[in-house]
């Protein structure tokens, strides 16, 4: 119970504060315009919201089928190889780089010889990040399906390419899943791969080759900003983002609990 | 209609251990024959020979001729397709979690490609008769899960799972060694039934099981087969003094 | 070595079975010296030792139905405990012969003496012989000493037949002698069972020993030759 009571705390306590902060400059403008230049009252951070969803799609379209094949192939195909050792290492490794360090090799990658920042040069940094996280849970959770499972579709005369799909990773479709959101949830507010890459933007975009806006990268320009004006931005974007964070996370669970059978764990 | 299995000279290693040694029998079609002996005389492994789930695991090696029917399992074929024509129950029953009853029984059709609705429904059904769970499964197909059945009753799904992909040869390990006496019964009871069908191999432990459902019994001690007669020749007056101390219970 | 309690209880069977053969023969032993010394105290002595052989042979078909019903035995436990079993009844009903031995002397006491044409003594020791020879092949499970005792049959066989022909002669040519006569060829009648027992218990043996049903070959060799000329269909 104390427990619980330790976990929730600090998260009830930031999201009260963030409402506390933040929702009194919540409008339908701040989800709808665009910030209005140094000086004048208003403006939203529509573009920034947008310019989020198009990052982390971009970022989650690279990232999970990347993950999810490296667990698969570090449970199912290369267990106890150097290979598999190698990978996994690479991955842990991958997962210790600062997201900073992360942004700047991005940009010497894909921004440096396309001369100009991009979404799609963000959505890779924010898609590299994600694959450790997304390919150890994979793999930890297909280890954790049974090994009478793999072998009563084997015995069946399945090929193993279709018992390791249809079986095993569905089996384990779940814990999978949870990884993905997870590394969602923690690429969502990165901002600082973003600084050199995304580069942020004022104005609508939503084309991949054009530096764009994304809520955190927001965020941290308004609150280091001297202007009160948008600082009150700022707080009110922290609490859409953490919003959105939980309705995203929210929905997917929703969706895939939907057709769980009568029994099933 | 089950085929009879003949093997000549069948040696198996894990890495260095040498598993099985030298083994030649012939296990007679339309009949139950049970494999006894102590734990890690090779039985289990023998077994898995026979469908090719021996070399599922890295560092194991075969030689030697295994033929089922007029087939020769090592030469002929790819072990996806002996799998198809040899099933398997294990030990612990192993359901599909994730899926429905019919899903789990329909599950080695259609993993393999066949989706006709209407053959795949009279194939379950079928399959649950001959396993006798129909009855008792009938009404929840689709709804109630594979785990959620008891132990003998998962076992038996299992066993319909198997019937479903309509194997010649039914190899069985241990399969009411999880079960309580009157799941066990009800899967000896179907052994008898099954046998008109399929050829079964069955390796136990239980040596009064063995007794109960096969014709003939094999029993191996340290990877090699020691005696393989007339179940009642077995255990009345078996020929050699190893096998009367095991079945007497006689070590040491 | 597993199964400690197993072996105790199978060796405490033995020792049970073995004491019963010591009654059995000790019964026939005491009857014929009743015979031979015209004692009816020893008759008593076989009346109460009759008692204890039943008990004794209820006792052992308990023991023996546990241990099936409990210990599960297998290939030569499972021929032992049975072979216990029907040579328990084979000694119950050499028991049974003793006393009816006992019964005839106590009838004959009243009578004359009279000099029959019959040696029940010579026969007697032949039939105890068989009784000691196959339980001593049971003790050391030796099957070829058994079968030595299954040919010893034909000679007692043989000294009834002509006990039957001569006690015959007697109660048609001396009638004064018939009761005599009578009780005579009943013993004998007694003592060729015993040795009909003995061989039977002898068979068990080898049963036990050899896992080797060797009754009745008599029988099968008769319905071998049948089938051999074709005049039964009989398997």
């Amino acid at each position: 119970m104390l427990a619980t009571v330790l976990v929730v705390a600090p998260l009830v306590a930031i999201f009260v504060y963030l409402v506390y902060k933040g929702a009194s400059s919540l409008s339908w403008a701040f989800f709808t315009d665009i910030p209005k230049p140094v000086g004048e009252v208003g403006g939203g951070m529509a573009n920034a919201i947008i310019g989020s969803a198009i990052l982390l799609a971009v970022g989650s379209l690279i990232g999970v089928p990347v993950g999810i094949a490296g667990g698969i192939f570090l449970s199912e195909y290369g267990r106890g190889t150097k290979l598999a050792n190698a990978v996994r290492f690479t991955a842990d490794v991958l997962n210790g780089v600062p997201s900073i360090v992360m942004g700047i090799a991005v940009y010497s990658l894909i921004v440096v010889p396309q001369r100009h920042f991009s979404a799609f040069s963000g959505g890779v940094a924010l898609g590299i990040m994600m694959i450790p996280t997304v390919c150890r849970t994979t793999e930890e959770m297909l280890l954790m399906v049974p090994n009478s499972i793999r072998e009563a579709a084997l015995a069946l005369g399945v090929p193993n390419w279709r018992s390791v799909l249809a079986i095993t990773v569905k089996t384990a479709s779940p814990g999978i899943i949870t990884g993905c959101m997870l590394a969602f949830a923690r690429v969502a507010g990165e901002t600082a791969p973003l600084i050199f890459t995304a580069f942020g933007n004022v104005g609508w975009s939503a084309r991949l080759n054009e530096p764009i806006a994304a809520l955190p990268l927001q965020i941290y320009v308004y609150a280091l900003s001297p202007y009160d004006d948008w600082h009150r931005l700022a707080w009110a974007g922290s609490l859409v983002l953490i919003a959105l964070i939980v309705l995203a996370v929210s929905l997917v669970r929703y969706v895939t609990s939907r057709g769980v059978l009568k029994g099933a764990s | 209609m089950g085929v009879g299995i003949e093997v000549k000279d069948l040696n198996a290693w894990y890495g260095t251990n040498h598993a099985l040694q030298d083994i030649n029998l012939n296990i007679p079609a339309n009949q139950a024959t049970a494999l006894i002996g102590p734990s890690g005389c090779g039985k289990s492994t023998f077994v898995r020979c026979l469908n090719r789930m021996h070399e599922t695991i890295p560092v194991a090696r075969v030689t030697g001729t295994v033929r089922i029917g007029d087939l020769d399992i090592y030469m002929d074929c790819k072990p996806v397709e002996i799998r198809r024509r040899v099933g398997m129950v294990f030990q612990r029953p192993n359901p599909f979690p994730t899926m429905s009853i019919y899903d789990n029984v329909a599950a080695g059709l259609k993993l393999n490609g066949y989706s006709s609705r209407h053959v795949l429904d009279e194939i379950v059904e079928r399959s649950l008769k001959n396993s006798a769970l129909w009855d008792e499964v009938k009404d929840n197909l689709k709804k109630e899960s594979g785990a959620s059945l008891s132990g003998g009753q998962q076992q038996r799904l299992c066993i319909a799972r198997a019937l479903a992909v309509d194997p010649e040869v039914l190899l069985m390990d241990e399969p009411a060694s999880a079960l309580d006496p009157v799941s066990t019964s009800k899967i000896e009871d179907l052994i008898f039934q099954l046998k008109a069908q399929y050829t079964i191999v069955i390796v136990t432990h239980n040596m009064q099981q063995a007794a109960r459902v096969a014709e003939k019994t094999g029993f191996f001690l340290n990877g090699r087969m020691v005696e393989f007669d007339s179940t009642d020749k077995i255990f009345t007056n078996p020929s050699d003094k190893r096998t009367e101390d095991y079945i007497t219970g006689r070590f040491g | 070595m597993t199964r400690i309690r197993f072996q105790q209880s199978l060796e405490n069977l033995k020792e049970k079975l073995l004491a019963m053969a010591g009654l059995a023969e000790q019964a026939v032993q005491r009857a014929i010296e009743a015979y031979r010394e015209r004692d009816l105290s020893i008759c008593e002595q076989v009346n109460r030792g009759e008692i204890d052989i039943n008990l004794l042979e209820r006792n052992i078909d308990q023991a023996a139905l546990d241990l099936l019903a409990m210990e599960q035995p297998m290939a030569g436990d499972l021929r032992f405990i049975l072979s216990v079993i029907k040579i328990n009844a084979e000694l119950e009903r050499v028991g049974n012969a003793a006393k009816t031995i006992s019964d005839r002397t106590r009838n004959m006491e009243k009578m004359a003496v009279a000099e029959l044409p019959v040696n029940i003594p010579r026969m007697a020791e032949l039939a105890s012989e068989m009784v000691r020879k196959s339980l001593q092949a049971f003790i050391e499970a030796d099957a070829e000493a058994a079968r030595s005792i299954l040919t010893m049959d034909d000679a007692v066989d043989a000294m009834n037949k002509a006990a039957f022909k001569s006690l015959i002669k007697v109660m048609e040519e001396q009638s004064h002698l018939a009761p005599q006569a009578l009780n005579a060829l009943m013993i004998s009648r007694a003592l060729e069972r015993v040795a009909d027992h003995a061989t039977n218990i002898a068979e068990d043996v080898i049963f036990w020993v050899q896992g080797d049903d060797v009754r009745h070959h008599k029988s099968l060799s008769l319905i071998q030759e049948q089938q051999d000329k074709g005049e039964t269909t009989a398997s």
